[in-house]
């Protein structure tokens, strides 16, 4: 597993946002603070702020106490908050859901890590009886405030279980606050948020981008969380990148490429706008409608399996919400419907700039408009 | 039962701790007799407890009797009862302190009454209403499960978090012996072991899992002998002795709470009537199988014993029988009643704070039903 964390390792081109203008500077210092960070230490950074501000905060799976994770996201928690706030499990992913529901009834706000994607499947019926269903069962009485961290999706050079965009099982069940961000800021602020709300978030975090950099201030990011001056992310989209002509709609892995396609695109005299959904559910159909209805055209982008997925169910609210803004059918570009491939064939599955750019010629351009 | 007070000491070399071991035969402090046996390490409990437990099974039975009659005039869709097995509903309520924590299934609505939740309350779940009508903060009671070992793993999250917090709390996790056969139930077992925290699992073994008799469930000596696979202590007991239910669970809890970590506790007794009303249990048992059980129902035994002991007269027997008249009428007057469930509370919680497609749906909903309103 370390193999793999070593081919996550390999460079990633971060997905460009503009810089936080008050990342220039640390007031507290008058030092230069903003520097070039890594998504993994973003997610490190958050879980270690979120359990120095409250003792509740709890952060348990396997391999994530001395080791710090396989991907080492939990690096150095052990040691700041001793044994008995992060912690190894025994090897068995229903038990750590399980306990954390007991946990989360109890007073403490739990984070657990499910070591990849595939591994998280053995607490399905935990997620989706009890965590996703047991705050519904007694009313609001019992609040299960607990986030349920995945790494996920491929790109990675993975094997057939540690590559799988499961997103869409968990949207597909009410109860659940599902995640995805794409970027170094998005990483730090929507964990926080995740490890504040009361409701049970899944918090996908996209393996590929695990190692990508972002210029940012981690102690301005926690100053502006912690002030409540940063703003709400769940149930918030963002436009990653304006344009004028089409929309890409993408989240967490897919952002990156669709930000790429976007500037190839430019390229070629196309203006292409970037819609970072980053929060599955609750879902953002306002400003990503504001968007398609601004270009008439739309294109959804993800890694998963296409048919029955979140990209379907993000094609059919377009349709339904901004039909007559539409010049073309909202089209998508995903994985195939076919099980996760071997490292040497992904690169066909994943959607690719090449295949989001030939889907964006496919709008009916010479129809009019 | 004695209990190591670590989990490292469970290890012996070259072989297995002994004391992890449950009794060869199940515990029996009062037997179908109404005899009262001494046993070396389970003491009697007070008869003026035994008595007090007493009032407690007639009750729990007529809360059997009339949840089933509830079910036969349509006030209730389902109800999965405890009859026959109301000493180990009546025990596992009686044992626990008001700090602790009792996780029970679809089958133990006996318990949750006798811990002090309100009947009507808890037949919200069987009339339909709601999943869950009880607060669960308010007795320390989980929702009863209908998943089956789900809860446990629960029940050691509770317990977790207490002992993180320095808490005394025990918390006590029924299920039934079909459910030692799940996935659940050995990982809430496990972490309950390696964590070290108080939880006493306690299986009641009625014989069947819905058809299927235990012996296709496991060929394990007995189930409380699982317990040293995990390195805790397990304990095997007459599911309908409550007087041994009292000692052996007392005991569990006792030591649980000084820091002696989890144990599991199996009870034999016997399901006497279906899975629920739903169910023809004549396709997958005959009856003389049930009609063995019969001379050694809980109730009969213990009323032996007390009358033994000049402690139950006419007088007492009639009061208790007027209290659980008391307690049923209670619940069919509440179960008679129609009672009006709001639409709107379908989106109310699923999440704390309404999304914009629920309050979409909600919209919907409302609408739909204010033009009906309009039309009749």
């Amino acid at each position: 597993m370390t193999q793999i964390s070593e081919r996550a390792a390999a460079p990633v081109e971060a997905p460009a946002r503009p810089a936080d203008p008050s990342a220039a500077e640390s007031s507290a210092t008058g030092q230069p603070a903003a520097t070039a960070v890594t998504f993994a230490k973003a997610l490190n950074t958050a879980l270690a702020d979120a359990m120095a501000a409250d003792d509740s905060v709890l952060m348990f799976g396997e391999d994530v106490g001395p080791l710090g994770g396989v991907f080492r996201i939990t690096d150095g928690l052990t040691a700041r908050f001793g044994p008995g706030r992060c912690f190894d499990t025994p090897l068995a992913e229903a038990g750590i859901m399980g306990m954390a529901v007991g946990m989360a009834m109890n007073g403490m706000r739990p984070v657990v890590e499910m070591q990849f994607d595939a591994f998280a499947y053995p607490a399905f019926e935990q997620v989706v009886s009890h965590v996703a269903k047991l705050p519904n069962r007694t009313k609001g009485r019992v609040l299960l405030p607990m986030v349920i961290r995945i790494p996920y999706a491929g790109g990675i050079g993975g094997v057939e279980h540690h590559c799988d965009s499961s997103e869409s099982y968990y949207a597909h069940t009410p109860g659940l606050t599902v995640l995805a961000p794409a970027t170094v800021r998005d990483a730090y602020l929507m964990l926080r948020e995740a490890i504040a709300s009361p409701d049970p978030v899944v918090f996908l975090e996209p393996k590929k981008l695990y190692w990508s950099k972002e210029v940012v201030d981690l102690g301005e990011l926690r100053r502006s969380f912690e002030d409540g001056s940063a703003p709400q992310t769940i149930g918030s989209a963002v436009v990653a990148r304006s344009g004028t002509d089409a929309t890409l709609i993408a989240y967490g892995p897919s952002v990156p490429t669709a930000m790429a396609a976007a500037a190839a695109a430019a390229e070629e005299g196309r203006s292409l706008e970037v819609i970072d959904v980053r929060s599955l559910v609750p879902f953002d159909d306002e400003t990503v409608c504001a968007s398609v209805r601004r270009t008439g055209r739309a294109v959804v982008i993800a890694e998963t399996p296409g048919f029955a997925s979140v990209a379907a169910e993000i094609v059919a609210r377009v349709q339904e919400r901004c039909f007559h803004s539409l010049a073309a059918p909202v089209r998508r570009v995903t994985g195939f419907d076919i099980p996760y491939p071997a490292p040497k064939l992904e690169h066909h599955f994943l959607p690719s700039v090449d295949r989001i750019l030939d889907t964006v010629d496919e709008l009916q351009w010479e129809d009019g408009q | 039962m004695t209990i190591p007070t670590n989990s490292d000491s469970t290890r012996t070399e070259g072989g297995v701790n002994a004391q992890l071991l449950p009794s060869p035969v199940p515990v029996q402090l009062i037997d179908h007799h109404g005899e009262a046996h001494s046993d070396a390490r389970y003491a009697l409990p007070d008869p003026q407890a035994l008595l007090a437990g007493y009032a407690r099974l007639i009750s729990g039975r007529r809360i059997n009797d009339q949840a089933n009659a509830l079910v036969r005039q349509g006030r209730l869709a389902v109800y999965p009862s405890s009859h026959g097995q109301e000493a180990c509903q009546v025990s596992a309520a009686l044992v626990l302190q008001s700090q602790d924590w009792l996780f029970p299934t679809y089958r133990d609505t006996v318990a949750v009454i006798t811990r002090g939740v309100d009947p009507l309350e808890v037949f919200t779940l069987l009339r339909g209403d709601w999943h869950s009508g009880y607060d669960p903060y308010e007795l320390h009671v989980a929702p009863q499960a209908t998943p089956l070992a789900t809860q446990l793993l629960h029940a050691v999250g509770v317990a977790h978090a207490a002992k993180l917090r320095g808490e005394d709390t025990v918390v006590l996790a029924l299920c039934g012996d079909g459910a030692t056969s799940e996935g659940d139930f050995h990982e809430a077992l496990n972490f309950a072991a390696v964590f070290h925290v108080p939880v006493v699992f306690f299986v009641q073994n009625n014989e069947y899992a819905i058809s299927v008799p235990l012996k296709n469930q496991s060929v394990a000596p007995s189930l409380a002998h699982k317990a040293i696979g995990y390195g805790m202590p397990g304990e095997r007991v007459d599911g309908n002795d409550l007087a041994a239910l009292l000692s052996v669970l007392g005991a569990a809890v006792d030591s649980a709470r000084s820091g002696g970590g989890p144990a599991l506790i199996e009870a034999h007794t016997y399901r006497m009537q279906a899975h629920t009303n739903a169910d023809d249990a004549t396709r997958y048992r005959p009856a003389e199988d049930v009609d063995k059980w019969i001379p050694k129902d809980p109730i009969s035994r213990l009323r032996t014993y007390l009358r033994g002991l000049s402690l139950l007269d006419e007088a007492a027997e009639e009061q208790f029988a007027a209290d659980a008249e008391a307690v049923a009428a209670a619940i069919r007057a509440g179960l008679n009643a129609d009672v009006e469930v709001d639409p709107q509370e379908l989106f109310a919680h699923v999440y704390t704070q309404q999304t914009a497609q629920l309050q979409e749906q909600a919209d919907l909903l409302r609408d739909e039903l204010s033009r009906e309103a309009v039309q009749s």
